[in-house]
C-alpha cells in the first residue's frame, strides 16, 4: 500500500465513508456489459450451483442446479449458460472497422467488445476453473456435451486468462475496479467483500461507512457475493431443499415445486448481490473517464477480434500449460503492459502522478527560465536544444542525464542538465521532521528539450514552454516499444528442455479427473 | 538445486592452503570445459575470483582458436570485464577483444584505455575478434543464425532471467555458466502463478531452468573467499551458503582496522565502531520503536557511522598493504532495502556534509549509498547495513529475502556496521515465513527466515545498544 493510499484509508475511517484515490475513471466500461453472479457448491470445487447473468438490471436469468453434484445436470447447466454467454459474445462479432496495420496494409477490428463483470476476484478464479473444465469436453462420442459447451470453455478461459494482462478490461471483478478507485476506512482484505466495500463508498441514508460495513458481515441481511455461499444457508436451507429436489425424482408435479423452492432461496442469496453490482457499475459510470482508458479499449478490442477470428478458423483448446517459449513470450506482454499501464493512468490521473511525486520519481513545477533557441553545436549537425529551468518543491530524485517527458508534452523528451537545491535546506535533514520526510527546499532543475518542435532550427510557436507554464516531468513512458523476439517454439533450445511436442488433440483430453 | 549436485566438500581445507584450494578449484574447472559437458556450472561465493575464473577461461578457449561469446547482466560489469581481459590480453599473449554495445552506450575510460578492445555495435564488425563481451539484453537482440559459437561464458547467471537465456541461447553450442547464488534472485514487475512449478517458468533464474533440464550439468564450486575478512566468513557461510561451506583467503588478524585518532569522549558510535573494528562486525542497536520506512534515527544513525568513521581517521590494514592505507570516503558504503531509505541516507550525509565550520567531514559526499540490488557485485573496505527488518511491524517475503541480507552482509573486505531497530528477533518470531509451498518447485535454501535468524545470533554477541 502507497503512503496515499494509507492517508487516504485513514480519512476514510475518521470521515466515515470512502475516499476517492483517483480523479478519473480508469476502468473503460461498456454500454450493454454482461453480468455474471456465479455460486458453487461447498466442498466441490467449481461445482456451479446457480447463477444469475443478463444485460439488464430488471431482467436477470436465474440458472440453478437442482443436484450440482450430478455430472449432466452440471453440464446441462453449462449449455443453458453457452446460451446466454455464447450469444452475447458473438453479438458483437458482427460490425468491424479497418484499423491501420503497418504501411498500406489494415486489419479489422470489432468496433466493440464484450465486458463480463463479476462481483470479485474469486469469481474470476471461478470463471477459470469453470472454462478449465469444459474446454476440452467432447460433443461426440462418450460424456458427449452439447456443442456449445466447449465453446464457452473457450471463451471463459480466454477472458480468465486477459484478466492477467494490467489495463484489461473485458473481464471485470467489481470490488477490484472500484478499489482502484476509492479508499475505504476497513483492511484491504475486509474490502473483498462487495457488500462492505459498497458499504463504505455508498453507505444507505442515515448510516456511516463503517456502520454499512458492518451491517453487511451479516450473511442473512447480505448474502455473500459468492462463488462460495454462507454456510448457515447451506446447513439451514439449501441442504433440505436439494434434498426434496433429489426425491421428488420422477414426480413432475413434486419435482417442479421443490425446483421452484430452490430456485426461490437461490434468488434471494443472487439478487442483493446482483443489485450491488449494477449499482458499483453506476457509481463507476458517474465518474470522467480517463484520456487513456479507449486506447486501452481498443487494445482489448484487438484481442477480442484476434480469439474470435482463431475461434473460428482453427478453434483448438487452450492448452493446460504455456510452453517455454509461450511462457517467456505472454511474460513480456505482461510487463509491457504493466509499465504502460502504471504509466498511462500516472499520465490521465494527476492524484496517481502524486504517488510518483511523493517518491521523487516525478516533479512538478513552474518554469522560472527558457532558452528557446539555443542550439547544440557539439555534433556534426548544429541541433536545437532548448533549456528551460523548473522550480519545485517535490523531493527531486532524478539523476543527471535522466530522460523525462511532461504528461502536457509527451512528445517531447527532456534530458535533465543539472539539479540545484537551494542553499537554505542543507540544515534541515537532521532538525526536518520525525517521520524522515524530505525538507521542503526549493529545488530547480534544468532540462533540455528535443523533439515535437518542428524541422528548423528555431522552436515552432508554443512547442518550447515559456515562463510561468506549470509542468510535470516524469520518468515514466507509456511509448509503444516492440516485444522481444523469441525463438520460435520448434527451436525451443537445449537449455529450456528443447523443442516440445506438438500438441495434438486427443479424446483422453476429456478424460480427467476435474472436479 | 540439491546439495548432492556440489561436489563433496574439499576434505581436507585445514591442511592446503586457501591459495592452493582455490586454484585447484579453478583448474577443475577448466579442465571440465575440454571434458565434453553441454554446460558447466560454478556456484561462487562472495568475492572467490569469479571474474578471474571468467577471464581465465574465456582466454583458455579463444587461445585454443575457438571464438568465445561473454554474456555479462550490466554495461558496468561488461565495461568491468572487458578492463580485466584487456589488461591480461597485455600481459599475456594478444587477443583482440569485442565489446558488442548499444546505441546509446558511451565507452568508458576503462574500457577507452585499452589498444586491442574494438567497440561496435553491430555484431558483423566484431568477426575478428576471439572473445566478444556484451550484456545479455544486446546479445538478445543479435539476429538469430549469425553466429553460433563453440562456447559462451555468462557471468553472474544467478541475475539472469531464465527467458533471457532463452532469448540467447541459440547462439551458443555449449557454456559455462558463473554466478553467486546467495544474492538477490531475479524479479518481475508482475506478479501471477501461471507458470509455478512449470520447470521452464520465466521468472526463476538461468542456472535453474538449466539445471532442472539438464540433470548430468557439472556443478563447480569455488573454495575461497578472497573478498571477506576470516571474522565474516563463518557468519556468512553458515547463514546463506549452509551446504556449500568456503574459507577465507586471509588469516585471522591480517585484515583489521584502526584509527589515527582517539575517540574524545566514549559514545555510542565510537563504541560501535571500536568493536567493528576488532571483530569486524558491529550491531548498533537503537530503542525498539515501529517506524515508517525512513525511520529517521536510523538513518541518521547510518549517516552518523559514516561520518565519525571518516572524522576518527580510519586506517586499514590488510594482505596487500600490512602498514595501512586510509580508509577513503569511496571505500565505504551504506547499504538499504529500499530506495527510499537510501534517498534518506544521503540528505542525511548532506546534512552532516555541511554542518558548519569546525563541524563538517570532508568527502562525505563520495561515500556510496544504495539498495541491496544496486550493491550486487561490488566491494568496500567498510559497509554500514540499514538492516531490512528495522522499525517494521511485519516481515515480509521482500524483507526477509536471504539474498537481500546476503548482498548486505557480504560486500566488506573489514567490518560491517549493522543498524538497526531492537526487537527483530520478536519480529521474526511473530511472523514465521508463510510462504505456499508449491509442487514441482524445488526447495530453496537457505530459507530467509533462517538466514536473517542466524545473522542476528551471530550479530547479538557484538551489540551495541543505544539509550
Amino acid at each position: 500500500m502507497s503512503t496515499l493510499t494509507a492517508l487516504a484509508r485513514a480519512q476514510a475511517w475518521s470521515a466515515g465513508t470512502a475516499q476517492r484515490v483517483a480523479l478519473v475513471r480508469h476502468v473503460h466500461l461498456a454500454e450493454r456489459p454482461l453480468v455474471f453472479v456465479p455460486l458453487a457448491l461447498a466442498g466441490e470445487a467449481s461445482a456451479p450451483l446457480a447463477t444469475m447473468v443478463g444485460d439488464d438490471p430488471d431482467s436477470p436469468r436465474l440458472l440453478v442446479v437442482s443436484q450440482p453434484r450430478n455430472r449432466d445436470q452440471r453440464f446441462a447447466f453449462v449449455a443453458e449458460l453457452a446460451d446466454v454467454m455464447v450469444s452475447y459474445m458473438e453479438g458483437f462479432c458482427s460490425v468491424a472497422e479497418e484499423v491501420a496495420a503497418g504501411r498500406d496494409e489494415t486489419r479489422p477490428r470489432f468496433v466493440n467488445a464484450p465486458q463480463v463483470v463479476v462481483p470479485n476476484q474469486a469469481a474470476i478464479g471461478f470463471v477459470r476453473l469453470l472454462g478449465r473444465s469444459t474446454r476440452f469436453r467432447r460433443t461426440t462420442g462418450e460424456f458427449a456435451v452439447g456443442p456449445a459447451v466447449p465453446v464457452l470453455g473457450r471463451w471463459l478461459t480466454y477472458l480468465a486468462e486477459r484478466t492477467e494482462h494490467p489495463g484489461s478490461c473485458l473481464l471485470l471483478a467489481a470490488t477490484e475496479a472500484l478499489s482502484r478507485h476509492w479508499a475505504s476506512g476497513q483492511s484491504e482484505l475486509e474490502d473483498l467483500n462487495l457488500a462492505a466495500l459498497m458499504g463504505w463508498i455508498d453507505p444507505p441514508p442515515g448510516m456511516t461507512g463503517e456502520e454499512a460495513a458492518a451491517a453487511a458481515e451479516d450473511p442473512v441481511l447480505s448474502p455473500p457475493a459468492g462463488p462460495a455461499t454462507d454456510p448457515g444457508f447451506d446447513n439451514e436451507v439449501l441442504e433440505s431443499l436439494i434434498e426434496a429436489c433429489s426425491r421428488a425424482d420422477g414426480d413432475a408435479a413434486a419435482s417442479s415445486r421443490a425446483v421452484a423452492a430452490l430456485e426461490r432461496a437461490l434468488a434471494g442469496q443472487l439478487v442483493p448481490t446482483w443489485r450491488l453490482v449494477w449499482r458499483a457499475l453506476e457509481l463507476l459510470r458517474a465518474l470522467p473517464e480517463g484520456a487513456s482508458v479507449a486506447r486501452r479499449w481498443e487494445g482489448d478490442r484487438d484481442s477480442f477480434t484476434g480469439y474470435a477470428a482463431y475461434l473460428r478458423d482453427t478453434g483448438l483448446p487452450q492448452p493446460r500449460r504455456d510452453g517455454a517459449v509461450a511462457a517467456a513470450r505472454r511474460l513480456d506482454w505482461l510487463e509491457r503492459a504493466q509499465a504502460s499501464y502504471a504509466a498511462e493512468r500516472a499520465f490521465d490521473d494527476p492524484l496517481a502522478m502524486a504517488e510518483y511525486r511523493m517518491t521523487g520519481e516525478a516533479f512538478a513545477g513552474l518554469v522560472v527560465k527558457a532558452e528557446p533557441d539555443r542550439l547544440d553545436h557539439s555534433g556534426k549537425r548544429r541541433k536545437l536544444r532548448p533549456l528551460i529551468m523548473v522550480e519545485t518543491t517535490d523531493p527531486v530524485r532524478a539523476e543527471v542525464g535522466t530522460v523525462m517527458t511532461a504528461v502536457t508534452r509527451q512528445g517531447q523528451s527532456a534530458r535533465v542538465v543539472s539539479i540545484s537545491a537551494d542553499s537554505g535546506d542543507a540544515m534541515s535533514a537532521e532538525n526536518g521532521p520525525e517521520d524522515g520526510a524530505e525538507p521542503a527546499g526549493m529545488v530547480r532543475i534544468v532540462l533540455e528539450l528535443s523533439g515535437g518542435m518542428g524541422r528548423s532550427l528555431t522552436a515552432a510557436p508554443g512547442s518550447v514552454p515559456e515562463v510561468g507554464e506549470w509542468l510535470c516531468y516524469s520518468s515514466l513512458t507509456a511509448d509503444y516499444q516492440r516485444p522481444w523476439e523469441f525463438p520460435p517454439a520448434e527451436e525451443t533450445p537445449w537449455t529450456h528442455g528443447g523443442p516440445p511436442q506438438p500438441y495434438v488433440p486427443a479424446d483422453e483430453d476429456a478424460v480427467e479427473e476435474w472436479s | 538445486m540439491t546439495p548432492g549436485q556440489h561436489e563433496a566438500a574439499q576434505a581436507e581445507p585445514a591442511r592446503a592452503g586457501p591459495a592452493q584450494l582455490a586454484a585447484s578449484a579453478a583448474e577443475k574447472v577448466i579442465g571440465d570445459l575440454t571434458a565434453g559437458h553441454r554446460a558447466v556450472v560454478v556456484d561462487s561465493p562472495p568475492g572467490a575470483g569469479k571474474s578471474s575464473l571468467v577471464v581465465r577461461a574465456a582466454r583458455t578457449l579463444a587461445c585454443a582458436g575457438e571464438p568465445v561469446m561473454v554474456v555479462a547482466q550490466t554495461n558496468e560489469q561488461a565495461d568491468d570485464l572487458v578492463d580485466r581481459l584487456a589488461a591480461a590480453s597485455a600481459a599475456g599473449s594478444q587477443l583482440l577483444i569485442g565489446r558488442l554495445s548499444a546505441q546509446d552506450y558511451v565507452v568508458s575510460a576503462r574500457v577507452g584505455r585499452h589498444a586491442g578492445v574494438m567497440v561496435a555495435t553491430d555484431a558483423a564488425a566484431l568477426s575478428g575478434c576471439l572473445v566478444i563481451v556484451g550484456t545479455a539484453a544486446k546479445w538478445a537482440t543479435v539476429k538469430a543464425r549469425t553466429w553460433l559459437f563453440p562456447w559462451a561464458i555468462v557471468d553472474e547467471a544467478y541475475q539472469m532471467r531464465s527467458d533471457m537465456l532463452l532469448r540467447i541461447a541459440g547462439q551458443f553450442d555449449r557454456a559455462l555458466f558463473v554466478g553467486d547464488p546467495g544474492q538477490l534472485d531475479p524479479f518481475s514487475t508482475v506478479d501471477i502463478d501461471r507458470w509455478t512449478g512449470l520447470t521452464w517458468d520465466p521468472m526463476q533464474s538461468a542456472v535453474e531452468v538449466l539445471l532442472r533440464h539438464n540433470d548430468d550439468i557439472p556443478v563447480r564450486r569455488l573454495p575461497v573467499s578472497w573478498r571477506l575478512p576470516s571474522n565474516a566468513v563463518p557468519v556468512v557461510a553458515e547463514a546463506f551458503y549452509p551446504f556449500s561451506p568456503f574459507v577465507a583467503g586471509t588469516r585471522p588478524g591480517e585484515r583489521r582496522l584502526s584509527f589515527a585518532t582517539a575517540a574524545f569522549r566514549a559514545g555510542p558510535l565510537d563504541d560501535a565502531l571500536e568493536l567493528a573494528a576488532e571483530t569486524g562486525w558491529a550491531l548498533y542497536e537503537l530503542p525498539p520503536r515501529h517506524t515508517v520506512r525512513t525511520d529517521a534515527d536510523a538513518v541518521g544513525a547510518c549517516a552518523a557511522l559514516a561520518a565519525r568513521l571518516l572524522q576518527r581517521g580510519c586506517v586499514a590494514h590488510s594482505e596487500f598493504a600490512p602498514a595501512g592505507i586510509d580508509v577513503s570516503p569511496d571505500r565505504i558504503a551504506i547499504g538499504t532495502a529500499h530506495r527510499d531509505q537510501a534517498r534518506a541516507v544521503r540528505s542525511a550525509l548532506a546534512g552532516l556534509a555541511s554542518a558548519g565550520p569546525g563541524c563538517s567531514v570532508p568527502g562525505l559526499a563520495d561515500v556510496t549509498v544504495d539498495t541491496a540490488n544496486r550493491l550486487q557485485g561490488r566491494e568496500f573496505d567498510v559497509v554500514i547495513v540499514l538492516h531490512p527488518l528495522s522499525g517494521r511491524r511485519d516481515a515480509t517475503a521482500f524483507h526477509l529475502e536471504a539474498g537481500r541480507l546476503c548482498v548486505l552482509a557480504s560486500r566488506h573486505r573489514h567490518a560491517c556496521i549493522v543498524v538497526a531497530r531492537a526487537g527483530i528477533p520478536e519480529l521474526l518470531d511473530a511472523y514465521p515465513s508463510t510462504e505456499p509451498v508449491h509442487l514441482n518447485v524445488p526447495a530453496k535454501f537457505p530459507d530467509g527466515w533462517e538466514a536473517n535468524q542466524a545473522v542476528l545470533a551471530a550479530l547479538a554477541e557484538r551489540k551495541v545498544t543505544v539509550r
